[in-house]
């Protein structure tokens, strides 16, 4: 009896007729898009579908090659969103011609003393302290020097606002902040990995779920860092922007910057995939206790993975903020930026880069059309109630249809989940001999 | 004295009040998971649902509450208890269950939760609007204003309606819950398969019974818990995401898969919440004289701003989480 699987390895590749059928798709979704609404509209599309396609990306690294599941994708994006803002817009003079900079640059030193002070009275017992009294310590400390900093920082920051407004940008090149915003999510992402990564799955869940909304709070109400609820316009673009080269051009070319992005992404991470860190990481995915066995360092490749998908999310989006020309911390939503990325990714195929790239465009048109098209059958559901029962509309009818659309991406994550568990393109294991 | 009432009143009867309502929410979570094994994340949607239903309910009977003296939201509770209930069950079968009987990780089930957080997310905004409303819609909210019998307390210590018959029903809930779970064929039955499903199964429990069981009794409580946040301040369709954190906070804070520690851990962080948010420098004020200038000067010695409330369960999170995953109860690690 032949036991042996089949080898797929050496078996002649298979014609990717799937694919192709799905991009063709696609491509005539967006030629239709093209024809009826105008090539500047559909070129917005196409550019903020990329850049989706960038957190989309970032999101399957961590769910689809390792299994982790970030509930808390808008948080990192406002991260990103915040650094491309910060490090593009223009200098405030207001601010750095007075005294402020140095008086926050002092409550700066004051925050980075404190945290080295209550640093070192956690390692009193090497003084020979008793532990529990080394933790006493360490809490009291810390208490009384958060009290000290906060009080401080209150304090400079009221000045800012009431003078200054707010401390403004750097006036550097785009990209500068687009790293940065990567290595910002990236950062978080190892804190939060760090807490929980060793844990079961749920409470990464939980903890980015937290964090996202922590950051958005931050973000919202730090006035004299962002200007909050009065939004921050506009932010420069890395390419010619729509005043010196017209609305399509210019979306055009910056639809050819978010695209050498995708091709370098999608490249680095296909040869990643095929590695041998590819591989260990989808051992330790498929079953955790053997990769252990093997003398893998688990919770190291997962802190790994983990970091490298927020780097991806953070970068998405600053190039998405650049794109919108516009930071407004109450315009990161859970719908828009977390679940609406996963949909792309659970629809698409977690794990196959392509497949995300697909979902993430598939999805972002859907998105995009849905609108219109919740209005549009609000309005017939409503004429058609009025001719033949007599209805009065509720006012706020075009708010409430839109949320016919929180309900509709529900039901798609929980029916992909039903019927499609590994996507439209599933990802292709590959059997060893 | 004026001082200590504020205190009463800002720290003491604010922190039972969301403490209660944690304690309430994280017990269902902590069930759900005890039984299931996966963190449930449309529990805050499920709370505001129970809410839903007695808004609607309320609109449609206004008078009921007057013929009996409590007010109207109360009376309908039992009835909103049993259609949310009724919905957690209708969920865990159209939507949970086959994904169960697919053996897939609890980790796709946490998000098939968000899924449905979001599909009960958009149906009570599509018919509630995004606005906020009030339940008491022909009562009026009784305010108590007891004075305190202390010479110099001016200010008086206020608790309102609502408040007061949040910690009736929260005391009423928790005790019915341990008498259920402690006394009940059912509820040891429940309390067995938390331990171990496969030896429960195998001595002649009917693991499906348990399972619905334990949602009527995540819904219904879900549903009191929502009623009570809602009658305390208004409804609101999208309390849920601010809702989850605390909830699950209190349950890991309590251990998770045990319902006193749930109830425990949602008075921590409630109280942990108000404390952090009040300003104590306001019970400086009495020693002004006696303490050094810099100290009586700092306006505002809060720990946290009230826009950072969400901070507190988070943090709380963290520090349980390295320091001592399984909860203070010693639960178990998920």
């Amino acid at each position: 009896m032949d036991t042996k699987r089949a080898d797929t390895v050496a078996a002649p590749g298979r014609f990717p007729l799937r694919e192709l059928l799905l991009f063709a798709a696609v491509l005539v979704a967006v030629l239709g898009v093209y024809a009826v609404m105008g090539p500047a509209y559909s070129t917005r599309m196409l550019v903020e579908a990329s850049c989706y396609a960038i957190l989309a990306l970032g999101l399957t690294i961590q769910w689809g090659y390792a299994g982790q599941f970030n509930a808390g994708v808008m948080g990192f994006v406002a991260l990103g969103g915040f650094c491309a803002m910060f490090f593009s817009i223009p200098v405030n003079e207001a601010f750095w011609g007075s005294e402020l900079p140095g008086e926050l640059g002092r409550v700066l030193l004051y925050m980075v003393t404190a945290v080295l002070v209550v640093f070192a009275a956690t390692r009193l017992d090497r003084l020979g302290v008793p532990k529990r009294l080394r933790t006493v310590i360490a809490v009291m400390l810390a208490v009384v020097l958060y009290l000290v900093v906060i009080n401080a920082l209150r304090g400079v920051t009221d000045q800012i606002e009431s003078r200054a407004g707010f401390i403004g940008g750097l006036g550097l090149p785009v990209g500068v902040g687009w790293i940065i915003g990567g290595a910002l999510a990236g950062g978080v992402g190892y804190f939060i990995g760090r807490v929980c990564l060793g844990l079961r799955s749920d409470y990464l869940a939980i903890a980015t779920l937290g964090i996202a909304e922590i950051i958005k709070a931050f973000l919202k109400n730090s006035d004299w860092l962002t200007r909050g609820t009065a939004t921050v316009s506009p932010l420069p673009w890395p390419v010619p922007g729509p005043s010196e080269v017209g609305f399509t051009l210019a979306r055009a070319l910056y639809l050819s910057v978010t695209a050498v992005m995708i091709a370098a992404i999608f490249f680095l991470l296909s040869r990643a995939y095929h590695a041998p860190w590819g591989r260990m990481i989808r051992a330790i995915r498929d079953n955790e206790i053997s990769a252990a066995a093997m003398g893998k360092d688990i919770n190291k490749r997962r802190l790994e993975i983990f970091v490298l998908g927020c780097i991806l999310m953070g970068i998405g989006g600053a190039a998405l903020a650049s794109f919108n020309s516009m930071f407004d911390p109450q315009g990161y939503l859970p719908l828009n930026h977390t679940f609406l990325v996963l949909v792309m990714v659970i629809l698409g195929g977690p794990g196959n880069n392509l497949g995300t790239i697909f979902g993430a465009v598939a999805v972002y048109i859907i998105w995009i059309m849905s609108e219109p098209l919740a209005l549009f059958l609000m309005e017939l559901a409503v004429t058609f109630g009025e001719g033949a029962f007599g209805w009065d509309a509720p006012t706020n009818l075009d708010s409430r249809a839109l949320q016919a659309r929180v309900f509709v991406i529900g039901l798609l994550i929980t029916l992909v989940l039903r019927y499609a568990p590994k996507g439209l393109l599933p990802e292709k294991v590959r059997h060893h001999g | 004295m004026n001082e200590l009432v504020f205190f009463i009143n800002n720290v003491v009867i604010a922190g039972s009040v969301t403490g209660s309502i944690y304690a309430i929410g994280a017990v269902g979570v902590t069930l759900i998971f005890s039984i299931m094994r996966f963190a449930h994340f449309a529990h805050g949607d499920m709370m505001t649902f129970g809410a839903f239903m007695v808004l609607l309910l309320t609109t449609a009977f206004p008078g009921a509450g007057a013929a009996i003296g409590v007010p109207t939201a109360l009376v309908l509770l039992p009835l909103a208890m049993a259609l949310t209930a009724l919905l957690a069950v209708g969920i865990d079968r159209a939507f949970y269950k086959p994904l169960r009987a697919h053996g897939v990780k609890p980790i796709v089930l946490v998000i098939g939760s968000l899924g449905v957080t979001l599909m009960l997310q958009g149906l009570i905004r599509l018919f509630a609007g995004t606005g906020g409303q009030s339940l008491y819609i022909d009562d009026r909210k009784e305010i108590f204003r007891l004075a305190l019998p202390f010479e110099g307390a001016r200010a008086p210590v206020v608790v309102t309606e609502p408040q007061l018959y949040l910690f009736v029903i929260t005391l009423v809930a928790v005790v019915g819950l341990h008498l259920f779970l402690s006394r009940s064929r059912l509820g040891k039955a429940m309390r067995a398969m938390s331990d171990n499903p496969d030896l429960a199964q195998a001595s002649g429990i009917n693991t499906n019974t348990i399972v619905a069981v334990t949602w009527v009794i995540a819904g219904a409580l879900a549903a009191i818990a929502g009623t009570l946040l809602s009658l305390d301040v208004t409804f609101k369709p999208d309390l849920s995401f601010f809702l989850l954190l605390p909830i699950f906070a209190a349950a890991i804070v309590g251990g998770v898969g045990h319902p006193y520690g749930a109830v425990a851990g949602g008075f921590v962080v409630g109280f942990a919440e108000t404390l952090a948010v009040f300003n104590w420098s306001v019970l400086l004020r009495p020693f002004r004289d006696s303490l050094p200038e810099w100290l009586t000067q700092a306006g505002n010695l809060a720990f946290v701003g009230t826009e950072y409330k969400i901070v507190v369960p988070f943090f709380i999170l963290v520090v349980i989480l390295v320091w001592r995953p399984t909860g203070i109860f010693k639960g178990k690690v998920i």
